[in-house]
């Protein structure tokens, strides 16, 4: 570990996996050609040269599509696979979710089960026991606890390995994989307050997923990987941009993705110009206007979606709309040109935003132009509040007399 | 300091994963059946009753040999522990592979806790077999003391046959076939249902031969402590302590070799499964 702020840290990590065309599962085959070269192997590059560290206490998401190699950097981080070079630290204890319930066995109770899980996390019995009518309370399934497990519901198996997983996680880092968010809307909602809980908690989480809102919500911090490649490493909202021009940019070069770029699109449709834009806002009264005018290419033709976004300092999205959603329709040919306003009321607590602005296509298909932090304003208001959002809340008292 | 909290934990965890897996093993075992534990003890008597009925009732194997029945069931017992630990280290890793690929704990627990889960029953059996000799008039001595650094033996070289085909056994998969035939072999190859005087009889090098094998030596040496001192071991086949060097040697390097390859292949267990 060279730095001990460090709760994680992966450096200059290969993992190649030997694919054998035909495998030598059998010893027949080391009698018939014991010196003849037995197999031709491919080579798989899962993972190249990955570098990154987490810190202690950070929510870190690690994000890409199926079969960028996530799961496979995920089981190293957690041990189960060797790096076939290059060397991963990890300080205190690691749990991992990869998934639920492991080592359930269904011949057995589940207070068996419950007890047989913990030890595979590393917990004792005692250590188990304590914690042991927290987790049935949690799971909601006291008097099924002397049951088999296979007797239970798949629904009952699920809410025991969760709450098994939840209540005993007391380890210093937390891996967490996906498989956890999926499930009924009720029990989603238990893993979302469980990830707000452990955020709260400052506990050290390695979060992997491809749902980009959740990595947008929980993490602090994330990477990208694609193709093995770590393509870029940091803020979320840098991240889910790169995520997000990977799915619209098929084409587009591995290189180019990791560029944060701040404009990008297919520029058939453009933001000419923003002529109106707020710069410091002081009062609610204020007016806080967006207005742009945007042209067309001379070969373009059809409709055009405009749309933007506030975010907050931390890159939150806080509000945002477009014409699709406000029902109303551009049309434009021949390279014409549009004006477009948007008046917005003044519902931001003290502090600074940015606006993101976008023209997309009738479909969301392709996007004409992403512009990232278009505008950058600032609130300074007398009328504090401690929520997110501040707007204006006429407040009235009558004294009535008897 | 921090490599110490390391090595503490790491041990820490083992432990625990021991202790679960061993009393998992033990209530799984004879789960759903209605004797449930008896079996443990009825499985080995059941086959003694029936080598007891077709070799010493009939084929009047022993005769003449004092305790022979006692000595036919202790050999059964001590047989079956060796199959148990092998047979099951055999499965053990491949069997577990799904705790392998979403679990990393030290891959050695699951060989250690099936030969631990063996050795309590081997413990079990090992009582009814004293009731027997209290039955049937075995005199006692000091030497049966010597019980406990044979049983050690026994179970090191179990072991280490266990990691060995653990470890094999994620690569080459038909080695579950072989293991069974020579176990079969080994069985008759020991000197288990008949005894060893027989072969004695019949030629000196073969017994000679046949004692070299650590089982065989082991078996005779318990029988030999325990119930009667005149059976013949491998001291008294040759006639000099520097003999033992022989099994003695191949269940060290069997116990060597099996760590060794099992250490150096269980990293890449997860992958191989």
């Amino acid at each position: 570990m060279k730095d001990i702020q460090n709760a994680v840290e992966v450096s200059s990590v290969y993992k190649n996996f030997v694919l054998p065309h035909e495998r030598t599962d059998s010893i027949k085959s080391l009698f018939i050609s014991p010196f003849k070269k037995r197999m031709k192997a491919e080579t798989q590059h899962a993972l190249k040269d990955i570098s990154f560290s987490v810190k202690k206490g950070e929510f870190f998401g690690i994000v890409g599509r199926n079969g960028s190699g996530k799961s496979t950097l995920l089981k190293m981080i957690a041990g189960i696979y060797q790096p076939s070079s290059g060397t991963i630290d990890v300080e205190g204890r690691l749990v991992p979710f990869i998934e639920l319930g492991v080592g359930f066995n269904p011949e057995l109770t589940g207070r068996e089960n419950v007890f047989l899980n913990g030890a595979l996390m590393g917990f004792s019995r005692k250590e188990i026991f304590d914690k042991y009518d927290a987790i049935v309370d949690f799971a909601e399934i006291k008097t099924f606890m002397d049951q088999k497990l296979k007797n239970y519901s798949s629904g009952m198996q699920v809410r025991l390995a969760f709450s098994v997983a939840t209540i005993l996680a007391e380890s210093d880092v937390l891996i967490i994989d996906e498989v956890l968010a999926v499930g009924d809307a009720s029990f989603q909602k238990k893993c979302f307050a469980y990830f707000r809980q452990l955020k709260k908690a400052k506990k050290t989480v390695i979060f992997v997923s491809h749902d980009m809102n959740a990595v947008l919500e929980y993490c602090d911090r994330a990477i990208l990987i694609e193709g093995g490649d770590k393509i870029i490493d940091g803020s979320t909202a840098e991240v889910a941009a790169a995520y997000n021009r990977m799915f619209n940019d098929p084409d587009a070069k591995k290189s180019n993705l990791a560029k944060v770029k701040k404009r990008w699109g297919t520029e058939e449709v453009t933001i000419k110009s923003i002529d109106e834009k707020p710069t410091l806002i002081k009062a609610v009264d204020e007016k806080l206007r967006i207005g742009l005018t945007i042209q067309a290419k001379k070969v373009f033709k059809g409709k055009v979606i405009a749309g933007f976004k506030i975010k907050d300092s931390d890159n939150k999205p806080l509000i945002g709309t477009n014409t699709h959603i406000k029902k109303i329709d551009i049309d434009l040919i021949d390279g014409a040109a549009a004006h477009i306003t948007w008046d917005i009321p003044v519902i931001f607590n003290d502090g600074f935003y940015s606006i993101d602005i976008v023209l997309e296509s009738e479909n969301y298909n392709s996007t004409f132009d992403f512009w990232t932090d278009a505008i950058k304003f600032e609130v300074q208001r007398k009328e504090q509040s401690s929520y997110e959002i501040n707007p204006v809340i006429t407040t009235k008292l009558e004294h009535v007399t008897k | 300091m921090n490599s110490l909290k390391n090595i503490r934990s790491k041990y820490r965890y083992s432990t625990i994963l021991l202790r679960q897996l061993v009393i998992t093993d033990f209530k799984l075992r004879y789960k759903g059946s209605t004797l449930g534990y008896v079996w443990s003890l009825l499985r080995p008597l059941a086959l003694f009753a029936v080598l007891y009925v077709v070799f010493v009732h009939f084929l009047r194997f022993g005769q003449g040999i004092q305790h022979y029945e006692v000595s036919l069931l202790l050999g059964i017992v001590l047989w079956n522990y060796f199959t148990e630990v092998t047979s099951n280290g055999l499965s053990a890793i491949v069997g577990r592979g799904d705790l392998m690929r979403k679990l990393s704990f030290p891959r050695y627990i699951i060989i250690v806790a099936g030969s631990a889960s063996a050795l309590i029953n081997l413990a079990i059996n090992l009582i009814v077999v004293s009731i027997f000799m209290v039955i049937n008039g075995v005199q006692l001595s000091w030497s049966v003391l010597l019980i406990i650094p044979l049983i050690l033996e026994l179970f090191v070289f179990a072991i280490g046959v266990a990691f060995l085909l653990g470890a094999l056994f994620v690569r080459f998969r038909d080695i579950n076939y072989i293991w069974e035939v020579i176990l079969q072999a080994g069985f008759y190859a020991t000197p288990i249902l008949y005894p060893l005087s027989m072969v004695v009889a019949f030629s000196t090098t073969a017994a000679q031969l046949i004692m070299l094998n650590p089982v065989a030596q082991i078996v005779q040496d318990v029988r030999a402590a325990v119930i009667n001192p005149d059976t013949p071991t491998l001291l008294s086949l040759y006639g000099t302590w520097y003999v033992y060097l022989i099994p003695l040697t191949i269940v060290v390097m069997v116990a060597v070799i099996g760590a060794i390859y099992f250490r150096k292949r269980s990293p890449g267990f997860a992958e191989e499964i």
